[in-house]
């Protein structure tokens, strides 16, 4: 059984999207994100997808770096592609637009665009483009970047197709954003277990040196620091290797 | 994860920020980060309620327990029921973290010794009724645990299991709090607590020589000698610091 959802209209043709084919995308979408993500994977999905479903010819990504500035992360075809690059580039088009104001850039009319976009209308034309839409990935009060749409044909989206565009895009945003809070605070924790096995290594060789030494803790500190010092290495990474290996630093050790 | 069921329960943040804002200040922590989370486990104490409270930062070295620190605990016996959890190898945290999920044990006498044959009976000599372990993990990483305990047994109410849930997210982020000394490249937290064990890990290197091991098994015997004995592996670690103690090679 087939439930209409939506309808993408092309030229003059009506196409129904099945409710499983719509909601398959968005759990595509979406198991992307649990395990193993991968940034690039997911957002070259997410182009793809979205043009199949959109029934538009490509689709391209830009995201925000740190700075605010949009850069080309993916997209679904290699003309898209080159395109996607040249708006960052020239610093102009829908997607800047569409960032910069946080609105939706629907149907607008590229023949006619030249004042609009005087360097990427030219280029869309050329590169064989007819339409071009561009939606933003936010949520709440972040803009992260923005989704574009072309085509070689002169496309209108309906508002129920804009929506439906809207949604995938809401649905990239959301994960984006939970994969990076998630990446900065698992960055945070590794950090917080690496700080500490430095300096546990470092406690831990002051024992073994002392028994080797038969002398205490602080004078074993003081070999370590002074062979350190005399080979140029980090007493850090001296002591790494001295409980990883006891035989690794035959000079301290007295090992061989 | 978060599983979505959990985040249904919680309580609000606000609320869990008021109850420790109420917990009096230290003058003397060490950082505002530790002083605070002082503060969530004598908050968790006062509003659960519960005997005790403690929050735990494992290290697992092929899956199993390298070394624990407590960073901060509030209540009677709390310390030592939580350095009880690492000495024995056993309790609520560990599978906490494994599953990512809180774990309660209403019966530590009955059930809780059944499951945990070496950290029940002892917890129960130490006061403990009941225990709760609220995992404390980011992304991949497990770091530890918040740990409830109390004398009598029993699940904890509804509300108190969502309270706990709000105080582990708040825990957690405390661990994580990055303003600190300069020096020590760490968060605060984690360096405190670890600048008054470092004869555990002197210890843990002298065993290393004694007996020719690794550093993983010299830790084990450390712990093994600290569970047999019931003292804390800290002191277990001084005597062997100071000579008093001698592990012979087997």
């Amino acid at each position: 059984m087939r439930v209409v959802v939506a309808t993408a209209t092309r030229g003059n043709e009506l196409t129904v999207i099945p409710a499983e084919e719509l909601a398959h995308v968005f759990v595509e979408v979406a198991d992307t994100l649990v395990d193993d993500f991968d940034v690039v994977d997911f957002l070259q999905t997410v182009t793809i997808r979205t043009a199949q479903l959109s029934g538009m010819t490509s689709a391209g990504l830009l995201l925000a770096d740190g700075r605010g500035e949009l850069r080309f992360m993916a997209a679904s075809d290699e003309s898209a592609r080159l395109l996607e690059l040249f708006q960052v580039q020239a610093q102009d088009g829908p997607c800047l637009d569409c960032y910069r104001t946080t609105e939706a850039v629907v149907n607008a009319d590229l023949a006619a665009a030249g004042a609009q976009w005087p360097r990427f209308a030219p280029a869309a034309v050329d590169a064989g483009f007819a339409s071009v839409h561009a939606f933003p990935l936010r949520h709440r009060s972040h803009t992260i970047g923005a989704l574009n749409l072309f085509d070689t044909a002169p496309r209108r989206l309906q508002d129920d197709e804009a929506r439906i565009v809207q949604a995938l895009a809401d649905v990239a945003t959301i994960g984006l954003l939970q994969e990076r809070s998630l990446r900065d605070a698992e960055v945070l924790a590794e950090q917080l277990q690496g700080a500490l096995t430095s300096r546990v290594a470092i406690e831990q060789a002051k024992g073994m040196l002392a028994r080797i030494h038969d002398t205490d803790v602080d004078s074993a500190f003081e070999l370590l620091r002074r062979y350190a010092r005399r080979e140029g290495l980090r007493l850090s990474q001296v002591a790494a290797d001295v409980v990883a290996r006891p035989d690794s630093h035959p000079g301290l050790t007295g090992r061989t | 994860m978060r599983q979505p069921d959990d985040d249904d329960r919680r309580a609000p943040r606000s609320r869990v920020e008021h109850l420790i804002d109420a917990e009096r200040d230290e003058e003397d922590a060490p950082s505002r980060a530790v002083g605070r989370l002082r503060r969530l486990c004598r908050a968790v104490v006062r509003a659960l309620p519960a005997r005790g409270a403690g929050v735990s930062v494992v290290s697992l070295v092929d899956g199993s327990a390298d070394d624990w620190l407590t960073a901060a605990s509030a209540g009677v016996g709390a310390e030592a029921l939580e350095e009880l959890q690492f000495t024995s190898g056993e309790g609520p945290c560990w599978e906490a973290l494994a599953t990512n999920r809180p774990v309660q044990e209403p019966d530590l006498s009955g059930s809780g010794s059944h499951r945990w044959p070496a950290y029940g009976p002892s917890a129960v000599e130490r006061g403990a009724g009941a225990v709760f372990a609220f995992p404390l993990r980011v992304g991949s990483i497990g770091l530890g645990a918040l740990d409830v305990y109390r004398a009598e047994p029993g699940l904890l109410s509804a509300d108190a299991f969502d309270l706990a849930l709000t105080f582990a997210d708040v825990a957690l982020e405390l661990l994580l709090d990055g303003q600190a000394s300069a020096d020590d490249g760490g968060p605060p937290v984690m360096v405190h607590a670890l600048s008054y064990r470092v004869e555990v890990y002197q210890a843990q290197g002298m065993l290393m020589v004694d007996l020719r091991v690794d550093a993983h098994t010299a830790m084990l015997r450390i712990r093994a000698h600290a569970f047999v004995t019931g003292r804390p592996v800290l002191d277990v670690a001084r005597d062997i610091v100071a000579g008093r103690l001698r592990f012979e090679k087997d």
